[in-house]
């Protein structure tokens, strides 16, 4: 089971209490495939961590998994072995965006 | 006993003002999605219950939420309200889901060159007269969806892109459907207005549109002062009873036509500045129009630091400004394109907001002004639903 980290304003949209959700996802453990299981579970959030169509990370949504910036990688990354383990939980996060 | 609800969209959440049919007294509720941009509010014609909300994000996009008890409560549409209850409820709604049909096809970038159409945001929501579950939304980039199942999903009206969409470039503000007038008699007509595009008509519910902006004229914003497409219009306004008689506020000028959109002419040639975004039409004389001009395009501020509703009651021409209640020195605030609205009340009800956070309200037409709220986020949006 692995442990994802939502933004406030997404958890409030899901009506998400916790500050995390537990999420089972498919091996192998991939961003794509985190947030697969995201949007199934929750599909309120779809189009608001990657775009409807594309499917590409929102411009101001960064990816961090054991203190490392995943962002800007493929979606296909593999995610650190103790992620999938729920060791380490799987961050998204709302960027700096300036202001 | 009649009374009024005045929907707030901000910069920071929305906020839901009531009062009985005084209108002296106000309750405030909100902020609703707070820390959200919400561009739109606006209440089904058809059931005064069911509301609209466009909220959107820089960070996460576009939600529509909608409210079926006059804005009590909000879900995203497509959410069982059975799955809201217990430690496993969540929404299960997918309304915020927009996308161009078929090939996306490209509009005019700043230099000259093609560039894709790119979804950013709901700009306005206009319900259906008559039909609770079916309402139109304006885009940026413009578009118009369409939704007949309460918001749960959308579907572009493509034809609207079909009237030279490759012409129409952006603005500074970007490139966005604001308006959307139902036409009371033809349910087939319907008129939007774009930024930097123009005004646009069908006459086929939707299918076609065609460019109705002959008598428009940008000289120095356009290479043809008087193009077919590419008019920076801020808003269009019509009385229910007459609709084939438009108004405009155009980013200079403001404008009337009298077949619907096929002509225009210029009716603000008296004003001290015919600079602006808002214009509406007073509820029960079709002749009596509000706008609130500003100073310039490079100022956006009321003329002399004094804030101004101008009221012709002969449809153009003859102005008079409208001062009582308003601040009348160091005022520098903006009142933005859909920040303005008209209850249908007797005496009739005028509202704006500004980007300073003031909703003002006026009970009898415009005469005498007071601030219903005073330090809201910068006020996007103003609409009022009239109750019974």
């Amino acid at each position: 089971m692995m442990r994802v980290l939502l933004p406030f304003h997404l958890r409030k949209l899901a009506q998400i209490e916790a500050e995390g959700i537990d999420l089972d996802v498919a091996a192998p453990a991939t961003i794509a495939s985190v947030l697969d299981a995201l949007e199934a579970k929750y599909p309120v959030l779809r189009g608001t961590v990657r775009d409807h169509g594309t499917l590409k990370r929102r411009p101001f949504i960064r990816f961090f998994a054991c203190k490392e910036d995943l962002s800007l990688g493929p979606s296909t990354t593999l995610l650190p072995e103790a992620v999938v383990k729920g060791d380490e939980p799987f961050m998204i996060i709302g960027a700096m965006a300036g202001g | 006993m009649s009374k009024v609800r005045v929907l707030v969209g901000t910069k920071k959440g929305a906020f839901v003002l009531t009062s009985d049919g005084k209108r002296k007294n106000w309750d405030v509720s909100g902020p609703h999605f707070a820390g959200w941009e919400i561009y739109h509010v606006k209440g089904s014609p058809a059931d005064p219950n069911r509301i609209y909300a466009s909220q959107s994000s820089g960070w996460f996009g576009q939600i529509i939420q909608r409210s079926d008890d006059g804005g009590k409560t909000w879900t995203p549409p497509g959410s069982n309200p059975e799955d809201l209850k217990g430690p496993e409820g969540f929404p299960k709604g997918e309304s915020n889901k927009f996308v161009y049909e078929g090939n996306v096809g490209t509009h005019m970038w700043y230099d000259g060159t093609q560039h894709p159409w790119e979804f950013k945001r709901i700009w306005h929501l206009e319900p259906s007269l008559t039909d609770p579950n079916t309402a139109f939304a304006g885009a940026e980039d413009a578009a118009i969806f369409k939704t007949t199942d309460g918001g749960k999903t959308w579907k572009e009206l493509p034809g609207l892109r079909g009237a030279k969409g490759a012409l129409w470039q952006p603005g500074a503000g970007g490139m966005a459907v604001h308006t959307i007038l139902l036409d009371h008699k033809n349910p087939n007509r319907m008129f939007v207005a774009i930024s930097a595009a123009g005004a646009f008509r069908t006459d086929d519910a939707g299918h076609t549109w065609k460019p109705i902006n002959k008598g428009l004229k940008s000289p120095y914003q356009l290479p043809d002062p008087d193009a077919e497409v590419g008019h920076c219009v801020h808003r269009i306004a019509m009385h229910p009873s007459r609709p084939d008689v438009l108004f405009m506020q155009k980013h200079w000028d403001v404008m009337r036509s009298d077949n619907a959109g096929d002509l225009w002419t210029d009716i603000g040639e008296s004003l001290p500045t015919d600079f602006g975004f808002p214009i509406d039409v007073h509820a029960h004389e079709p002749n009596t129009i509000y706008i609130v001009p500003i100073k310039s395009d490079s100022e956006h501020y009321p003329l002399d630091g004094k804030l101004r509703v101008f009221r012709s009651r002969t449809g153009g021409n003859e102005w008079e400004p409208l001062t009582k209640g308003l601040p009348q020195k160091d005022c520098y605030v903006n009142i933005l394109r859909d920040a303005m609205c008209v209850d249908s009340l007797e005496p009739c009800g005028i509202y704006f907001g500004t980007t300073g956070g003031q909703v003002y309200g006026s009970a009898d037409g415009g005469d005498t002004w007071e601030p219903i709220v005073r330090d809201l986020p910068p006020v996007y949006s103003v609409e009022v639903q009239s109750l019974k």
